[in-house]
């Protein structure tokens, strides 16, 4: 199958609540004790209201999307891809409690010649995330790579 | 403790972040992040896997340093500013090594009354070398209005 055909390919859609102790998990996953995702007390003064999530929470998504990874929907072998970019556009705070719906899909997907000769395969991934009150909260882009064999720096 | 806040009209184009420096990353934290962000591709938390598929040991997830990164840019910005984050991955980071987090300000501007910087960002190693580079914008506060 020439790869341009994943193109389009749409990705199911799923929710995903977003968790307080998610949350917090994740932050100390990060080391940022910044007490906007563990202080509720502290939270609820703020111009928010509640516990904020992350910049880069969303990537949680995986425990709650359906249908298989990104390698596995796009028949990537595992071993040899690289997540070469990701990128994110914020619309509105996403705070614990929400409920996101996340609609995904591959926008793009291309070969190019490797650098030391067979090919490297580009796979973009887009995904639109929801709130409950249907207000669009954040865009991510996902871009991975698959290498024409084992990698080696 | 109050949140601390960033005003547009105190950044200069030039300005640099304050660093965040992450002492030697260890295999505790890899997997800390695996099960925090689901990501259990085992290549960072299966030294057998890691090797056979021709790395010398297993290394961090990209988004583990894009996560160092994002905690250095909102301290400095404030929280809920961001309106856009990219980054790009460019050398693995290995368990052992230490990761420094830096950033600069490119741009200022008002566009639709509202009040934005743009800033080049990256992550290296103890070597200097970029393990992630990246921009933002985020949307700040003016001392003009409320």
């Amino acid at each position: 199958m020439p790869i341009q055909d994943l193109i389009g390919k749409e990705i199911p859609t799923f929710e995903m609540p977003i968790e307080r102790g998610k949350i917090r998990e994740f932050a100390a996953a990060i080391g940022d004790d910044n007490p906007i995702y563990y202080d509720l007390e502290y939270a609820k003064k703020t111009k928010f209201g509640g516990i904020l999530a992350p910049p880069t929470f969303t990537t949680t998504k995986s425990f709650w999307r359906i249908g298989g990874t990104n390698q596995e929907i796009a028949g990537l072998d595992n071993r040899f891809v690289l997540h070469g970019e990701e990128e994110y556009e914020y619309f509105a705070p996403i705070l614990a409690g929400d409920t996101l719906t996340c609609k995904g899909r591959i926008a793009d997907a291309y070969e190019k010649p490797g650098k030391r000769g067979g090919k490297m395969i580009f796979v973009v991934f887009e995904f639109n995330f929801f709130n409950q009150r249907k207000e669009k909260v954040l865009t991510s882009r996902s871009t991975l790579i698959q290498t024409g064999g084992v990698v080696k720096e | 403790m109050e949140p601390k806040v960033l005003f547009f009209e105190d950044v200069r184009e030039g300005d640099e972040a304050p660093s965040l420096v992450i002492p030697h990353i260890t295999r505790t934290q890899i997997v800390k992040y695996a099960g925090a962000s689901g990501d259990f591709n085992p290549i960072h938390h299966d030294e057998i896997y890691a090797i056979r598929a021709g790395n010398e040991k297993v290394f961090a997830m990209g988004m583990l340093t894009a996560g160092f990164l994002s905690h250095m840019i909102t301290d400095w910005v404030g929280d809920g500013n961001l309106r856009r984050y990219k980054v790009r991955f460019t050398t693995r980071i290995w368990p052992g090594d230490t990761v420094t987090c830096k950033g600069k300000v490119t741009r200022k501007y008002a566009e639709g009354g509202k009040n934005f910087i743009e800033a080049e960002v990256f992550a290296e190693n103890q070597h200097g070398e970029k393990a992630v580079t990246g921009s933002f914008v985020a949307e700040l506060p003016s001392r003009l209005k409320s």
